[in-house]
């Protein structure tokens, strides 16, 4: 019973809703009077207050959505066997890039082989065959661990750019060591699953000339990163725009104490007084 | 220098409903994801040490989650009596001052008990219901007893996570759980929570060999490589290009793991399993199995005359499990027992009866594993190494890795056999630092010879005196009981793939994915030690 009741202040807590459902058990008397009815609520919040009492329903339900997309991904990322048998592992590496809509650039030639907007591409690129890939951008694609797969035999490869993908982080980073001799351009940023362990595996990087990681979401002290990455690949030219470094921390620390205060006593002014706090420091 | 552990108040206000590493991993930041873990949602303590805690589901209203019966109320302020600490104190409301939590017994009857609640205890319950093919088709209570772990070996580790071993199986199981920890979000994701956050720093781990052992490391790399992990062999010329900190002169050889190593948080690992476990209905009892029932039985086979020989085996029927500071037990009826005790599994053991038997014969032998107590120095250096800096394990036995991004590294070593400490306690020794670490650091990082040690813990392992191997299988003799133990120092490493081998032993019959029956209980009868070379 407890269970059922955790599971709705669970979801409760997340909607504006709040509903007196158990009468406050601290009350002396052994006989009280019955509480009064609940009044009819309005359509929305009788559909909510049904939903969270269905907790596990719904909880499969948002499993399966999630699982679906998981799925959907792998279907893409998956190894490119039957390509790669018949047609060797560049061509499969390009059939997989062309297919989550990336671009390549095979060595020696100058024109790029890209996938339109609706994913359709030309067969071009099947001209060539047995030629590596020099240049690859996935910017904005989809891919992950098992797709950067494809691309393991590729040893000349000189740039690779992830910009903004959903599903490059740190394992990802880890395994870009099978370009550790030839890569030497790389740009990670806007990816929002890289943390900084995951940077401190591009200690393998050593050919790495430039590397563009700005705005990334998951780093909590980007200056002193930066710092500690020029270091470690000292050759290397590190670009890492879109941080705020002005007193971030003396902000965190604000933020946390007046979030103590609101706990102890709610007080509407509580948004203008941290925004009020916070100019005075700039 | 005391050996400080990070202070009760503290730990409190950043783990809510328990203790964090002795470390507070991360910034505040991350203490805001272990807040997130309450000690099963389910009532654990609440009271004032959540309020402070940077929870941020913007709980104007003063009931925590932790608050059973989950009452809350309209409009906060206006109630009478208030909402929050007065209401509390008055009687009959369910929190308690004093946090004296009512003894809450574990149920009379279970499927299966695991006996133990640390990452390989959460872990085998976390595979048993995962495996399940109908919901609530298994029943599954863990017995730990301590809920602060302030002697769990899992919390006091240092983290690490390598393939770099000698055997096949340990390579296997460390590959199957890096694979683990990679999709951790789609295994231990709950709905509604946070995803887990292990802060895995991928900063692989440096063997280096003298002249004596270059030929072990070698024969060790070709077998790693032939299992799949990815490691490379450095000449002291490459190690020096590599690491320009490092002194290389003694070493002949070294091999650095290029993927799937390094560290991460073993904190969070276990409370990714036990939240995961929980939503799945594992029950979570807490106390201290202090006596068991057996009966034996022996086998009755058709051909009755044939096997006249005594062949009785044992069965538990039922554990007793003593609530903590109290004289109340209750006894659980069980089919299995699960042994993931970890240090302290050898005195379970005899209490389910194993080793109790005359010498010489099988029942007699016991489990061979015993605690160990190992030290772990915090010192800071702020002219040491920088983010390359892998898990460095000289040949001398000495480790350190580093620590945050302050300059901070964890250093270790494991004692010889003769000068192992005393298990009673975990006291720090810092003479041991001064005499067997320090001189073998500063020899192999320069920059270390000026350094400040800031905190030290100690641990035990769970050391498998026979081969530092652990055991994971069935007793012969005493057919529903299963181990997970005797890791000597990387049961947390393995955890998730020796979770998933003992929930495919109990209900599949045989293992599935990893055979690891060279593992069993079976070498330590036979006495054939399967070594393991490389122990750090």
């Amino acid at each position: 019973m407890s269970a059922h009741l955790m599971s709705l202040h669970r979801c409760c807590q997340r909607s504006p809703l709040l509903l007196l459902v158990a009468r406050r058990p601290w009350s002396s008397s052994s006989v009280s009077p019955p509480p009064p009815p609940p009044p009819l609520l309005p359509l929305h919040k009788r559909l909510l207050l049904f939903l969270t009492q269905q907790y596990y329903d719904v909880e499969m339900l948002l499993s399966f959505g999630s699982q679906l997309k998981r799925r959907g991904i792998q279907k893409k990322n998956v190894h490119y066997g039957y390509t790669h048998k018949f047609y060797g592992s560049d061509i499969a590496a390009a059939y997989y890039i062309l297919s989550i809509k990336g671009g390549f650039r095979y060595v020696g030639q100058s024109d790029w082989f890209r996938a339109d907007l609706r994913g359709k591409f030309k067969w071009d690129f099947l001209n060539y065959k047995n030629t590596p890939l020099e240049e690859v951008d996935m910017s904005h694609t989809v891919i992950n661990y098992t797709g950067l797969g494809n691309l393991k035999e590729q040893q000349s490869l000189k740039t690779l750019s992830v910009r903004g993908c959903p599903e490059v982080d740190d394992w990802f980073l880890a395994r870009l060591h099978m370009f550790q001799d030839s890569l030497e351009e790389l740009d990670i940023s806007h990816c929002p699953r890289i943390t900084t362990g995951g940077l401190a595996a591009l200690r393998n990087l050593k050919g790495l000339r430039r590397l563009d990681m700005s705005s990334l979401p998951g780093m909590s002290s980007p200056g002193l990163v930066v710092i500690l990455l020029e270091e470690m690949l000292p050759q290397c030219q590190i670009t890492a725009t879109g941080y705020d470094h002005s007193l971030s921390q003396e902000e965190e620390e604000e933020e946390e104490e007046t979030k103590k205060e609101q706990m102890q006593g709610p007080n509407p002014a509580w948004s203008t007084r941290y925004r009020v706090k916070s100019s005075t420091f700039d | 220098m005391t050996s400080s552990r990070v202070r009760r108040e503290d730990r409190g206000e950043l783990y809510v409903g328990g203790p964090g590493g002795p470390l507070r991993w991360g910034t505040g930041r991350t203490g805001r994801t272990g807040g997130t873990f309450t000690s099963g949602d389910r009532g654990g303590p609440g009271g004032p040490l959540r309020r402070g805690t940077g929870e941020d589901r913007g709980d104007l209203y003063g009931g925590g989650p932790g608050r059973t019966g989950g009452t809350f109320t309209l409009g906060g302020t206006g109630e009478p009596g208030g909402p929050g600490k007065a209401a509390d104190v008055l009687p009959g409301s369910h929190w308690d001052l004093l946090e004296r939590r009512e003894a809450k017994l574990p149920p009379h009857q279970a499927d299966i008990v695991i006996v133990g609640g640390g990452v390989v205890g959460w872990s085998v319950a976390y595979w048993l219901k995962q495996k399940e093919r109908v919901r609530g088709g298994v029943k599954v209570v863990v017995v730990e007893k301590d809920p602060t772990y302030s002697q769990a070996s899992t919390v006091l580790s240092a983290g690490g996570i390598r393939q770099q071993f000698s055997l096949p199986e340990n390579i296997r199981l460390s590959l199957a759980s890096a694979d683990f920890m990679r999709n951790i979000n789609d295994h231990l994701g709950v709905a509604d929570q946070d995803p887990v956050d292990l802060q895995f720093n991928h900063s692989g781990y440096l063997f280096l060999a003298s002249e004596r052992a270059a030929h072990i490391m070698e024969e060790n790399y070709s077998t790693q490589r032939n299992a799949g992990a990815k490691v490379s062999l450095l000449s002291p010329t490459q190690l020096k290009e590599k690491f320009p900190w490092l002194n290389t002169d003694d070493v002949a050889l070294a091999s650095y793991g290029l993927e799937n190593e390094g560290w991460f948080d073993p904190w969070t690992l276990l409370n990714a399993f036990r939240r995961k476990a929980m939503s799945m209905g594992v029950i979570q009892s807490c106390g201290e199995v202090i006596g068991s029932s057996r009966r034996s039985c022996s086998l009755s086979l058709s051909r009755r005359d044939f096997f006249k020989t005594t062949n009785h085996s044992l069965r538990i029927q039922s554990v007793k499990v003593q609530m903590p500071n109290s004289l109340e037990y209750q006894p659980v009826e069980c089919a299995i027992v699960v042994n993931a005790a970890g240090a302290f599994s050898n005195k379970l053991a005899q209490i389910l009866g194993i080793g109790s038997g005359p010498k010489g014969t099988f029942a007699g032998i016991p489990l061979p594993v015993e605690p160990r107590k190992r030290f772990v120095y915090v010192f800071h250096c702020p002219d040491g190494p920088g983010l390359d800096t892998p898990f460095l394990v000289d040949y001398s036995g000495v480790y350190f890795r580093r620590e945050g991004l302050g300059g901070n590294y964890i250093a270790g070593a494991s004692p010889e056999e003769a000068e192992e400490p005393d298990t009673n306690d975990l006291e720090v020794d810092h003479q041991f630092f001064e005499e067997k670490i320090w001189p073998p650091l500063a020899h192999r990082v320069r920059a270390f010879e000026k350094l400040k040690v800031t905190s030290a813990w100690a641990g035990f392992y769970d050391y498998n005196t026979f081969d530092q191997n652990g055991i994971i299988g069935m007793h012969p003799l005493v057919n529903n009981m299963y181990f997970a133990t005797g890791f000597s120092g990387h049961g947390l490493q393995h955890s998730p793939a020796v979770g998933r081998a003992v929930a495919e032993l109990i209900l599949d019959g045989n293992f599935k994915t990893l055979d690891l029956s060279e593992l069993g209980f079976r070498r330590i009868l036979a006495q054939e030690p399967m070594l393991e070379r490389n122990i750090v």
